[in-house]
């Protein structure tokens, strides 16, 4: 596939949680190297489009591609093997499993990504619990292990979902250096923020979600210029 | 009530410790299925009469003795059982529980009839395999019953050690609690149901090979030993791969002192102590709440 073929492209995304539609219509596109945000109102549907694309959602329509390949019909550890990486809001750490097999579950699927010795040299502090059981973890500790675990497959399109939610601001600034590495070692992040002024920072490119739709794009450098309404909007 | 003679004392034990190897290997397969795929496998006790008939049957038709229908059997069993997950018990995961568990009890009704139309309701001797026994002055221990003990205590020691220490054990440990997550790390995660569905089954499987040259291979030997291995699950706790064992080989050590101490109490003391520990503790020895 070529470079200009976006790692990530979705069109027409809709989406239904049994009866009840949550997405009608989300476009979106996400390049390689890029760090994409979502942004919205809760309940938006930020994170529905998120489980859509790693194929959580039982019934869905519309087109998902990854690196140009679509991904319908495909069962949810299919699509991991097209090099996509998930990380839930609720951060999904096991209780039952140790940090460090936590952080050894998910397979290497494909080459090129990161060691455990990397992994251990980004989170110091996972290596100092290996031993802990994963339910003992504080909030950010969690955090830290969801998105190092997903590091060594090899995916190169992370998804992140609310990666700073409830946690406090030492450990948010830590994740956002965590985020940029990641992008200096060349993953593509399309994530889900709550907190605008931290995704901000980080992204490359912004979609509104509103009511289950696509409603906006805009690029980094427009915050700066259209911060007042961009808040509005977006209600903050 | 203390003038036991320790022969009287020690064989009774033993003969309690044997059908609590029994009660463990049993309950350990029902826990397995039920950790991950929150099935009760009524057909369990069934797939433990088929067990034992695989073994029956190689033996009596293609004259396979003990020690390869002991690996064989299981195998066979547990191949019944990824087809039975595959083909039917799949389909109920998404509807409440209790149809899994309806269709489960209808497959043990439809094998114990089948089995009691062709074999009637007596039951078919099978051979002991290993003759002859330990003789301690006070008392006589059967080889065989003493390697039915050391097999299942290394079958669940061995269970134990795979779920709780290696890597395979942490996925299905990892896919009990989040199975939907795990799919997305690219783990096939129905796949792995199926086959530890059959891994439960097998053990069922193998419990009915051990029992055989002890008690007869007949239809129905399922049915009574299923109502004390649910005894035996809810004490040690539904899911729980520790409680099982301990509780398996427990409540069958504490059936046979009852043998000796109140013999008339033995049908009833597992119930007893069923009732006792949910007082105190509702979900069993070493359950979780759920």
């Amino acid at each position: 596939m070529s470079d200009a073929t976006p790692l990530l492209s979705v069109r027409g995304l809709a989406a239904y949680y049994g009866e009840t539609q949550a997405l009608h219509d989300v476009d979106l596109d996400v390049h390689r190297g890029e760090v994409v945000c979502l942004v919205g109102r809760n309940g938006a549907g930020k994170t529905t489009t998120l489980r859509s694309i790693v194929g959580l959602i039982g019934r869905r329509d519309g087109d998902i591609r990854i690196d140009g390949q679509s991904i319908q019909g495909l069962a949810p550890e299919e699509i991991a093997r097209l090099g996509v990486a998930y990380c839930p809001e609720e951060r999904g750490i096991f209780a039952s499993l140790t940090v460090q097999e936590n952080l050894l579950l998910p397979p290497v699927l494909m080459p090129g990504g990161m060691s455990v010795e990397e992994i251990h040299a980004l989170f110091p502090n996972l290596k100092a619990r290996s031993k802990s059981s994963g339910g003992k973890l504080s909030g950010g500790e969690q955090q830290m292990l969801a998105i190092a675990r997903i590091l060594r497959t090899g995916a190169r399109l992370l998804l992140l979902d609310e990666p700073t939610e409830g946690l406090a601001p030492v450990i948010v600034k830590k994740i956002g250096e965590t985020i940029k590495t990641l992008r200096e070692r060349g993953f593509t992040i399309l994530m889900v923020e709550q907190n605008f002024r931290f995704a901000s920072h980080l992204a490359d490119r912004f979609y509104v979600i509103e009511e289950g739709s696509s409603i906006e794009t805009f690029a980094a450098s427009a915050v700066a210029t259209e911060r007042e309404r961009i808040e509005t909007m977006l209600g903050i | 009530m203390f003038d036991i003679p320790p022969a009287v004392l020690l064989t009774q034990v033993t003969l309690g410790i044997i059908n609590g190897s029994l009660y463990a290997l049993m309950s350990l397969g029902l826990a397995i299925i039920f950790g991950l795929l929150r099935v009760v496998n009524f057909a369990h006790g069934a797939q433990y009469m088929l067990g034992a008939f695989v073994a029956w049957g190689l033996l009596e038709f293609l004259g396979i003795n003990f020690w390869f229908a002991l690996l064989l059997a299981p195998l066979v069993v547990a191949g019944f059982g990824i087809v039975l997950e595959r083909l039917m018990l799949r389909r109920l995961y998404a509807v409440d529980h209790v149809y899994a568990l309806l269709l489960t009890l209808g497959i043990s009704l439809i094998m114990e009839g089948a089995f009691r139309l062709k074999f009637g309701a007596s039951g078919q001797p099978y051979p002991n395999p290993i003759a002859g026994g330990l003789d301690v002055s006070v008392a006589y221990f059967p080889w065989y019953r003493l390697f039915v003990i050391a097999a299942s205590l290394a079958v669940c020691l061995g269970t134990w050690y795979t779920i709780e220490r290696t890597k395979l054990g942490s996925y299905l440990r990892a896919a009990q609690e989040n199975p939907s997550l795990v799919r997305t790390f690219g783990i096939n995660v129905p796949r792995l149901l199926m086959l530890t569905y059959g891994l439960g089954v097998g053990l069922a499987g193998l419990s009915g090979v051990m029992a055989a040259p002890i008690y007869q291979v007949s239809p129905l030997m399922g049915v009574n030993l299923m109502i004390v291995v649910f005894a035996v699950v809810v004490i040690g706790g539904m899911g729980s791969i520790i409680g099982s064992i301990v509780a398996g080989f427990g409540l069958g050590v504490l059936e046979g002192l009852t043998k000796v101490f109140m013999p008339d109490a033995v049908g009833i003391v597992i119930f007893l102590a069923m009732i006792v520990v949910l007082a105190v503790k509702p979900n069993g020895l070493f359950g979780s709440i759920e």
